[in-house]
């Protein structure tokens, strides 16, 4: 999977926002894709950790 | 009268009947009226309420009944908690518009039946999404140690009311790390518990898969009454886990011999200033723990719990995003609005990750009771700081205020924050213990305090 930085951001930000109905002023774009990026990092550094298919998700921590 | 008394010291008194709890609680509404225009703690005061309820806990001890542990204590909540008849803020403009709630958040209530007394409720970080105590709507809650300093967040408010002599006990709400920060930068006791163990009906959420309640103070003792007050099965919050009340007071002084105590290495040891690290050796020094164990993938339990915040938090806003994105918090808008453009599968992936990590992590604990890890990097910066420096590196602040505290509620561990008293400031240190060991926890903070290695400093005025 491609980094965040290496694709073009501000036209995913432009189409989620769309698809999503989210209004995003201009002004607030620069933070929205800051965080995005990091987030986005963030995401991939665990989507990258491998796992077993079986292994069942933790919605709701039990002991 | 001495302000910085206790909740223990306060009871003691009203059932003595050295003071009466109307005196207390007047003399509390004096004071806040006094100093919180310097803190910013509260958001709003329910001083009838809080002065019938005093009366009503008088009556109780004059008639020879017994008024409970915490007769005549004042306290306040974070203000996503329910308090009848006040709109839930959860430190939102948004959120003035809801109706007044019409009960009290059940931990509101069990403290009131143990003879506490409610006296307003709190500032926090906007709907909790937070580290520092700075709101764009209702201004920074202000460290009582400096006022230029942040009191940490997201229950800053619960952090500065308790640490600036306001109240002696107040509760907060902690996702990533918001009661252990503000205790940290405060220099306060907190205790996040065992995920599902104290009720979270009635309260405003953040982060379903992580939120917690829990209080701060400024004494061991004060926290483990206010704990074993709340403790209790309540089956209006899906994930309360029905337990019996398992009371952390009866064993505080049972010393902390015998424990097996090691400090977290690896991930913990990385990016600390040096009080975080001073604090730490002088913990593990005191419980004789020599020993360092690593918290397996912590560096990525701490990713996984970023992205599930951002992506469970943007998906309960999402309809107040498309309504009025404008009327939020600035710097809580753009990462929910970011939260929600998140991919599915990372989110799903984090919750794998999350089943895998809780089940290294308990291994840990078949030969511990309990590991000392830092609270926060650093004590607490100045408000509005946006960097700091970290290993001779000038980092972003904001992001790295949490990277201690987020691997440890990502998997709902019981944890007692311990303050540290350095100068010129304090700094917490977390004592984690495995599941439902809160007294395991309270303990050891006990110890600490009994040996003065943890003390919640007083702040000049």
């Amino acid at each position: 999977m491609r980094e965040a930085k290496d694709w073009p951001l501000d036209a995913f930000i432009e189409a989620a926002a769309a698809a999503l109905a989210l209004p995003v002023e201009p002004a607030w774009r620069p933070q929205i894709r800051a965080h995005l990026q990091v987030t986005w990092r963030l995401g991939q550094e665990v989507a990258e950790f491998d796992l077993p298919d079986e292994l069942e998700p933790a919605p709701v921590f039990e002991t | 009268m001495d302000p910085w008394r206790t909740a223990a010291d306060i009871a003691g008194e009203v059932v003595s009947g050295r003071s009466t709890a109307v005196a207390v609680i007047e003399a509390t509404l004096q004071r806040i009226k006094q100093h919180d225009h310097a803190l910013n703690a509260f958001t709003a005061l329910t001083p009838e309420r809080a002065l019938a309820k005093a009366r009503a806990v008088d009556l109780d001890l004059r008639a020879g009944k017994s008024a409970g542990p915490l007769a005549g204590v004042p306290f306040a909540v974070k203000n996503l908690i329910d308090v009848a008849g006040l709109a839930t803020l959860a430190g939102s403009r948004i959120n003035r518009g809801r109706p007044p709630a019409e009960l009290d958040s059940p931990l509101i209530t069990r403290l009131e039946a143990a003879g506490a007394v409610l006296v307003g409720a709190l500032n926090m970080g906007e709907y909790a999404y937070d580290f520092t105590g700075e709101n764009a709507h209702y201004g920074a809650s202000r460290n009582p140690h400096e006022l230029g300093l942040m009191a940490g967040g997201s229950s800053g408010g619960s952090g500065a009311a308790v640490a600036g002599d306001l109240v002696p006990l107040a509760l907060g709400s902690d996702t990533n790390g918001s009661i252990r920060v503000p205790a940290s930068f405060c220099g306060l006791f907190g205790l996040k518990p065992t995920y599902g163990r104290l009720s979270r009906a009635r309260s405003f959420p953040f982060v379903a898969s992580f939120d917690h309640l829990g209080p701060l103070a400024r004494s061991s003792l004060d926290l483990a009454l206010a704990y074993d007050a709340m403790q209790g099965y309540d089956a209006s919050d899906p994930v309360c886990v029905d337990r019996p009340i398992e009371p952390a007071v009866p064993g505080l002084e049972h010393g902390m011999g015998g424990l097996r105590v090691a400090v977290a290495g690896g991930y913990f040891r990385r990016g600390l200033s040096p009080a975080a690290q001073e604090a730490v050796a002088r913990v593990a020094a005191d419980l004789g723990a020599a020993d360092e164990v690593e918290l397996p993938e912590a560096g990525r339990a701490r990713a996984a719990a970023y992205v599930i915040t951002a992506a469970e938090a943007a998906a309960l806003h999402l309809d107040r995003l498309r309504r009025g994105a404008a009327d939020f918090d600035p710097a809580v808008r753009d990462r929910l609005i970011a939260g929600a453009m998140l991919p599915a599968a990372f989110i799903v992936k984090a919750q794998k990750f999350r089943r895998w990590y809780r089940e290294q992590v308990l291994k840990l604990f078949a030969n511990l009771d309990a590991i000392v890890a830092p609270a926060t990097p650093f004590a607490a910066p100045r408000l509005g700081q946006q960097t700091v420096q970290l290993d001779g590196a000038e980092v972003p602040l904001r992001p790295n205020i949490g990277i201690f505290t987020q691997p440890i509620s990502f998997v709902g561990l019981p944890v007692v924050v311990v303050p540290v008293p350095l100068q010129p400031l304090p700094i917490g240190v977390q004592i984690v213990v495995p599941p439902w060991r809160e007294d395991v926890a309270l303990r050891i903070a006990y110890g600490l305090e009994k040996h003065g290695v943890a003390l919640a400093p007083r702040p000049p005025r």
